[in-house]
C-alpha cells in the first residue's frame, strides 16, 4: 500500500497513455512535411489550408450553429427545471431522475432512440433535428450544473425582494437570476463544448443530406482516407476550443459571483 | 386613537401543528414592541405573518384599520430585517439600499437622496460601493437595516436583529436600535430570544409560549409582576420556593414559613428576584452553604444551597461590600428578604 515509487510509476504510464496521444497530434499539426514520420520543421500551413477547404468551413460553420443554439436552448430550460425542482422539492425526485438519464442513457441507444422518434413522426432531418437532439443531454447537464449551485442559495434573498416591493418577475430578473448567472454561464460553455465535438448523436439525426454535416462528422468522412496533416490542425482547433470553454466554465463556477 | 396595528385572535396550523393559536395584540403607533419568546414559541410565524409570508388559518391583522391578512409581502406597507440580514450578494450596499425605493419607481434624483440620508444616518458612506462580503457582521446588520427603513414603513419587522453579533457589539446596537427608532419615528416590531435585549429596548413586551400570548406589558410591569411562574421564571432571574400556599404565605417543603401576600391556596411557589435579598436576618429569613461565588465586575452573584429549595439560590450583592469579600465556598450564610417582595404563584 505504501510503495510510493510503485504507485508515481502506475500515475506516470496512466497519464502517458491519455496525453502523449494529444501530444503527438497537436505536433504533427505543426510539422512542415505532413509526414508522421519525420519531423520536418515547424509550419501553419496545414491551418492555412483548412481555411481553403470548403466542406470543412461548411462543417465549422454548422457545428457553430448547432452548438450555440443547442446550448441556448438547454440553458433556459435547463435552469428553469433546475428551480422548478429545487422549489418543489417534494415533487420533483421521480423528476429528477427522469431528467438526469440522458446523462447515463449509452449516446448510441439515444441516438437510435431520436432517429426513430424522428422517422415516426415524419420529421424532416437536418441541422434542426441534430440541435433538439443535444437539447436533450444538454439540458440534463445544465440543470445538473444550476442544480449544485440552488443547494447553497439562500432563499431568504427571494422573500427580502418580495418584502421589498418586487414582483415574482422582477425578482427572478434582478435577484435570482444574477446570482446563479456563474453557474448558468458554466452550464451554458459546458453544453457548448459537449455538442461541438458530438458525434454519434449528430451522425444518427443529420439525415441523408451533405448539407448537415458537423465538424465530428466531416472529420470522421475525411479520416476514411488517412490520417492527414489537416485533419490534426483541425482537431487541435477544436481541442483549444473546448479546453478554453471548460476552464472558463470550472473557473465561473468555483470563483463565484464575477467581480468580487 | 385606535392602533395602528391590530392583531385579532390569529392562528397558524401547519398540517396538525398548531404554530400559533388565537393570539390578539395591539401595537400603537411609533412603539417599540418586542415579542418575546423560546424557540417553538410561535414568535417567527407572528412575524411572518405580519410580513405577508404566511397566511393566517384564522383571523386578522388590521394596519390602520384595514385588513392585510391576504395582502402579499410587495403590497404592505411593512418591512422586514431578515434574521440572516438576507442581502443581495451580487449588489453594492447603495444598491442593496435603493433596490426597494426603485421598486416604487421613485425619480433617479429622489433615490439617491434618500440613499445618501440614510447611509449616513447608519455611518457607512464610505462603504457604499462595498459588496456584502467585504462588510463585517455589524455592518451587514446596518445595512439590512437601512434597506428596510429606508422605504419608511408604516411598521418595520426585526427577526432576532443582533442574533448574529458578539456580546459588546450586541449591547451597542441595543441602544443604538432604540436611538434610531426615535429618530425615525417608525414602530418597530422587533421578535427576540433574549429577555434582556426585551427589557432594554422595548416600550411594551409580549411574551409567548406555545404559540399563545402569555403576558404583555411594559418591561418594568413584566418584570415587577410577572402574571404566573413561567412569565417570572423567564423575565430575568427567579428564585423558587417550592410549598403549600395559605392567605399568610407559604410553607415550604422542609417546613420553613415565606410570609408573603398571598391569593393562592395549595401547592404554590414562593418567587423572589435575586436582588432582592440581603444578607442577615429580616421578615424572611434562611440560612444555607455557599457552593459558588461568580463574580460579575460591579456584581457578585452567590450561590446558597438551603433546603427550603432544591436548587441554589441566587443572591446578586455589590462586590465590593466587605462582608461579601471574605465569603468563600462551603460557607454558612445567613439571608433575608421582605414579604412585599415575595410573590405567590399556583405550582
Amino acid at each position: 500500500m505504501h510503495n510510493r515509487p510503485l504507485m508515481f510509476t502506475i500515475l506516470g504510464v496512466v497519464f502517458a497513455f491519455l496525453y502523449i496521444p494529444i501530444s503527438v497530434l497537436v505536433a504533427l499539426s505543426f510539422n512542415d512535411g505532413g509526414l508522421p514520420t519525420a519531423w520536418t520543421g515547424f509550419s501553419l500551413k496545414w491551418y492555412g489550408a483548412l481555411w481553403e477547404n470548403a466542406d470543412i468551413l461548411n462543417a465549422a460553420f454548422n457545428t457553430l450553429i448547432v452548438a450555440i443554439t443547442s446550448a441556448a436552448l438547454a440553458t433556459i430550460l435547463g435552469t428553469l427545471l433546475a428551480i422548478g425542482i429545487e422549489t418543489r422539492a417534494r415533487k420533483g425526485r421521480w423528476l429528477e431522475s427522469l431528467i438526469f438519464a440522458p446523462m447515463i442513457i449509452p449516446d448510441i441507444v439515444l441516438a437510435i432512440a431520436l432517429l426513430s422518434f424522428f422517422s415516426l413522426l415524419k420529421v424532416p432531418m437536418g441541422l434542426h433535428t441534430i440541435i433538439a437532439a443535444h437539447v436533450v443531454f444538454n439540458l440534463a447537464f445544465v440543470c445538473a450544473v444550476v442544480r449544485a449551485r440552488l443547494k447553497s442559495f439562500d432563499w431568504s434573498i427571494v422573500e427580502a425582494s418580495a418584502d421589498l416591493g418586487a414582483s415574482a418577475t422582477t425578482t427572478y430578473r434582478r435577484i435570482v437570476i444574477p446570482v446563479l448567472s456563474p453557474a448558468i454561464i458554466a452550464g451554458a460553455l459546458l453544453a457548448f463544448t459537449l455538442s461541438v465535438d458530438e458525434f454519434i448523436i449528430a451522425f444518427f439525426t443529420a439525415g441523408a443530406g451533405a448539407g448537415s454535416t458537423t465538424l465530428p462528422m466531416q472529420i470522421y468522412a475525411m479520416i476514411r482516407f488517412g490520417v492527414t496533416p489537416e485533419i490534426n490542425a483541425l482537431a487541435t482547433l477544436v481541442l483549444g476550443l473546448s479546453v478554453t470553454a471548460l476552464a472558463l466554465a470550472q473557473r465561473l463556477n468555483r470563483g463565484g459571483i464575477p467581480g468580487q | 386613537m385606535t392602533p395602528l396595528l391590530q392583531i385579532r385572535h390569529i392562528s397558524k396550523a401547519f398540517g396538525t401543528i398548531l404554530a400559533v393559536g388565537d393570539l390578539s395584540l395591539d401595537v400603537a403607533e411609533n412603539e417599540f414592541y418586542a415579542l418575546l419568546g423560546a424557540s417553538g414559541s410561535g414568535k417567527t410565524t407572528l412575524l411572518r405573518m405580519l410580513a405577508g409570508f404566511e397566511t393566517p388559518t384564522n383571523g386578522q391583522i388590521l394596519l390602520d384599520g384595514k385588513d392585510i391578512s391576504t395582502t402579499p409581502p410587495n403590497k404592505r406597507p411593512v418591512n422586514l430585517m431578515f434574521q440572516s440580514y438576507a442581502l443581495f450578494p451580487h449588489m453594492t450596499v447603495r444598491a442593496n439600499i435603493a433596490y426597494g425605493l426603485e421598486m416604487e419607481h421613485l425619480p433617479r434624483p429622489q433615490i439617491t437622496a434618500r440613499v445618501d440620508d440614510i447611509l449616513g444616518v447608519i455611518e457607512l458612506t464610505p462603504y457604499a460601493d462595498r459588496k456584502p462580503d467585504q462588510l463585517s457582521g455589524g455592518q451587514k446588520q446596518r445595512v439590512a437595516l437601512a434597506r428596510a427603513l429606508v422605504k419608511r414603513p408604516r411598521v418595520l419587522l426585526l427577526d432576532e436583529p443582533l442574533g448574529a453579533l458578539d456580546k459588546k457589539l450586541r449591547g451597542a446596537m441595543q441602544l443604538e436600535l432604540k436611538r434610531l427608532q426615535h429618530e425615525v419615528g417608525i414602530t418597530f416590531i422587533v421578535v427576540t430570544h433574549d429577555q434582556e435585549e426585551a427589557l432594554v429596548m422595548a416600550d411594551r413586551i409580549a411574551i409567548l409560549k406555545d404559540g399563545k400570548l402569555l403576558q404583555s406589558g411594559p418591561p418594568r410591569e413584566v418584570y415587577e409582576h410577572p402574571i404566573n411562574r413561567f412569565a417570572a421564571d423567564f423575565i430575568g432571574v427567579m428564585n423558587f420556593f417550592p410549598g403549600v400556599a395559605d392567605s399568610t404565605g407559604l410553607l415550604a417543603t422542609d417546613g420553613t414559613r415565606i410570609t408573603a401576600a398571598s391569593t393562592t391556596h395549595g401547592p404554590a411557589v414562593a418567587a423572589v428576584r435575586p436582588e432582592r435579598i440581603r444578607l442577615g436576618s429580616g421578615e424572611n429569613t434562611l440560612t444555607g452553604t455557599v457552593t459558588a461565588l461568580a463574580y460579575h465586575g460591579l456584581d457578585l452573584h452567590l450561590y446558597v444551597q438551603t433546603t427550603a429549595a432544591p436548587k441554589p439560590v441566587i443572591i446578586r450583592l455589590t462586590a465590593d461590600m466587605s462582608e461579601v469579600q471574605s465569603l468563600s465556598h462551603g460557607d454558612p450564610v445567613t439571608f433575608s428578604w421582605s414579604a412585599k417582595d415575595t410573590r405567590i404563584f399556583p405550582a
